[in-house]
């Protein structure tokens, strides 16, 4: 961000304790000190005012970063993203644009109480006129909020929070050299099946089809990055080739942004699939206390059980 | 259940109202609030009074003929948007809700633009940036906080610019008007809230949003309120040019309660006599906006009827043209649901034109 910054002097941060605390996860951290209370704005606790003023400062031309503080409390915020952010500018037959960002820490993990863990990603992907990406490693953080904060659209942008402390290479060279964050990659070849994933759970599914590599089965795992809109060129060449589909996400699977994936790669792949595509993700309940969430959250055995699942076929 | 408010919101205006020419057409003198206008000035605003309330006439006709789907008439509230709306500068920037037709007249919106919204042509088809007045906003609201922003870029631009919203009593209620308020009062944003207190939402009265007269909330969130008598142009103009004036001179944001009274129904589709009684309106048709500004011109011999029937044929020229011109309105074409989404290249959005358009084909073979 602080790259953007220096880039663009219209772009903005504003959100709770982006400021001297440098964010709860200290993201924005240094950022007022080297930029000013200007341009990085600790805001009053009110999301639904964090999106509305953002709305307001874009159409007076700037470019606003807004961060909400965790997954759970951008419901406050919701009716100004979906009525408004992404709404207004076909409102205006193209005549305004928002290039608003909306930070978003997802995902569980790390012990939270409760709205602190979840995965709203169907919300907002459910919402056209919205950008939605969520990115997976260190490298794609930086590369992706640098492409999301110039894209003239607005973009909701989820940060696995489990993945906040890794660190990583990142090549800040050239916009040119990264892979554009509307593209999906696949981050580990294979021929047995594909795991579709994204967020933190891309970690997981690396993390599985090294195990699977033992039992001889080699697992291809795609990170979609951009959830809204979906790269389907990389995921049916994946599917085609492998015939197995295995979706994992955090989200309860119920209605989550698993079901899209589901049904467009059967209705693509139809003839090239050896099993029906199979979901993997949380229950439809709550998300538990965090004495629990090991269990509600996919792990790599249950993405395992899922791909053994989709052999038995 | 007998509360301040109730009795705020029917019986006589309030002591605190400002009002600069009565009911009667009396000119009268206020402290801290007056206006110099010229005779030429005083007839234009005559004017514009008469041809908003016939682009509103001739609206709500054009609903009745199943022209338009919905329409929000304004009347009774056109000295209000008259008078705030001939207050603001060039580089003013105006956030309306769906109600402000006086506030686009002042803006230069040709009138026809805001029928597409109501006939279903689009969602809004005027260029905000072009007018310096934003698009209509449907949810209850929401534009305060819209409004509040840009008078942070406004802050941050160092212009000499403020910015007003426009909203009904109603919306005091909700979250991101109180939102609204905060932050413009933390950040001392230069931005004049405008609320139209017209004593309805829909068929929720006045006292069920508020126990205090809703010009006295401000207090409560540090910046200065104030109720004017919103049938009074005089008053409207001259109260909300000194709070965009406090406002460019970075005194922060004020409140003005507009003290009005919305004489037909909310929307076309609204029946008023289900909840309303009739007194009421018989009441409020004795302040008339339009009618004491006439009787101002009159007694002061600063119009006569050869001045007075040109308005009124200027009027009929006006709605006999915006009748012609909104059945002319073209439909959109099927397609165009998809422009306009995104900006920039987006697969999915590019896939389902594609696909529709196909389908559409199939039925030209
Ligand atoms: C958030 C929201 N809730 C409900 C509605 C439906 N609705 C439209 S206008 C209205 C009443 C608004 O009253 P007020 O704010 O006083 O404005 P007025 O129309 O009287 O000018 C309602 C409830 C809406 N548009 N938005």
């Amino acid at each position: 961000m602080r790259k953007a910054m220096e880039d663009d002097p219209k772009v903005l941060i504003m959100g709770e304790d982006v400021g001297k605390l440098g964010g709860v996860f200290r993201v924005t951290d240094g950022l007022q000190k080297d930029f000013g209370e200007d341009r990085v704005i600790d805001t009053p606790l009110a999301e639904s005012g964090i999106i509305g003023t953002a709305i307001g400062l874009a159409l007076r031309g700037y470019r606003p970063v807004c961060e909400i503080q965790f997954d759970g409390f951008v419901f406050p915020a919701a009716d100004q993203i979906i009525t408004q952010l992404a709404k207004m500018p076909m409102r205006s037959l193209g005549a305004i644009k928002l290039p608003v960002v909306v930070r978003i820490p997802c995902g569980g993990g790390i012990g939270a109480v409760e709205h602190h863990s979840e995965s709203p990603e169907a919300y907002f992907t459910h919402t056209s006129g919205l950008r939605v990406v969520a990115c997976s490693n260190p490298a794609d953080a930086y590369s992706m909020i640098q492409q999301a904060i110039r894209c003239d659209d607005p973009v909701v942008f989820f940060e696995p929070k489990r993945r906040y402390w890794e660190k990583g290479d990142i090549d800040t060279s050239s916009a040119g050299w990264w892979t554009p964050f509307d593209a999906a990659r696949v981050v580990r070849p294979g021929s047995d099946a594909t795991l579709l994933a994204y967020g933190p759970m891309v970690k997981t599914c690396l993390e599985a089809a090294a195990a699977a590599e033992d039992d001889g089965r080699s697992l291809e795992v795609v990170d979609l990055r951009s959830l809204n809109p979906l790269d389907e060129a990389v995921i049916m060449e994946s599917a085609r080739r492998t015939g197995r589909v295995v979706v994992v996400h955090e989200a309860p699977v119920y209605n989550g942004f698993g079901a899209e994936l589901a049904a467009r790669v059967t209705e693509q792949c139809f003839y090239h699939l050896e099993a029906p595509v199979l979901r993997v993700g949380g229950f439809s309940t709550p998300y538990p206390p965090s004495k629990l969430e090991e269990h509600y959250l996919p792990d790599l055995d249950r993405v395992l059980d899922a791909v053994d699942r989709a052999f038995g076929f | 259940m007998t509360l301040d408010a109730s009795r705020g919101a029917h019986d006589e205006a309030p002591p605190e109202l400002v009002q600069l020419l009565t009911p009667e057409g009396e000119r009268i003198e206020h402290p801290d609030y007056d206006v110099d206008l010229t005779p030429e000035e005083v007839r234009s605003l005559y004017r514009d009074l008469v041809l908003v309330r016939r682009i509103d006439l001739e609206a709500v006709a054009l609903q009745r003929q199943g022209e338009l789907g919905i329409w929000a008439s304004l009347l009774g509230q056109e000295a209000a948007q008259i008078g705030s709306g001939r207050a603001l500068t060039d580089s003013d920037m105006a956030f309306p809700t769906y109600r402000e037709h006086g506030v686009a007249w002042c803006r230069d919106v040709d009138p026809v633009k805001l029928l597409g919204l109501f006939r279903g042509v689009n969602h809004g088809g005027w260029d905000p940036k072009e007018h310096n007045f934003h698009l209509y906003t449907i949810v209850i609201g929401s534009q305060t906080l819209h409004a509040v922003g840009y008078a942070m870029g406004i802050q941050r631009d160092d212009a000499n610019a403020a910015t007003i919203v426009y909203f009904g009593d109603g919306a005091t209620s909700q979250g991101d008007v109180n939102e609204s308020f905060i932050w413009a009062s933390v950040f001392n944003a230069p931005i004049v809230f405008f609320c139209q207190n017209n004593q309805w939402a829909i068929s929720e009265p006045l006292e069920k949003q508020t126990r205090i007269p809703l010009y006295r909330r401000a207090s409560g969130f540090g910046f200065p309120g104030i109720r004017v008598d919103g049938n009074d142009v005089f008053a409207c103009l001259a109260v909300t040019r000194k709070a965009l004036e406090a406002a460019r001179t970075g005194q922060g944001p004020t409140l003005v309660e507009a003290f009005t009274y919305r004489m037909g129904a909310h929307t076309t589709t609204d029946d008023p006599t289900r909840y309303r009684v009739a007194g009421e309106l018989e009441a409020w048709k004795l302040k008339d906006p339009i009618e004491r500004v006439k009787a101002y011109l009159f007694k002061n011999e600063l119009a006569d009827q050869e001045f007075f029937d040109s308005v009124d044929e200027e009027a009929a020229q006006l709605g006999a043209d915006l009748r012609r011109r909104c059945l002319a309105l073209p439909d959109p074409r099927p397609l165009d649901i998809f422009d306009h989404v995104y900006r920039e290249p987006h697969a999915l959005i590019d896939q389902e034109r594609a696909q529709f358009a196909a389908y559409l084909e199939g039925f030209e073979k």
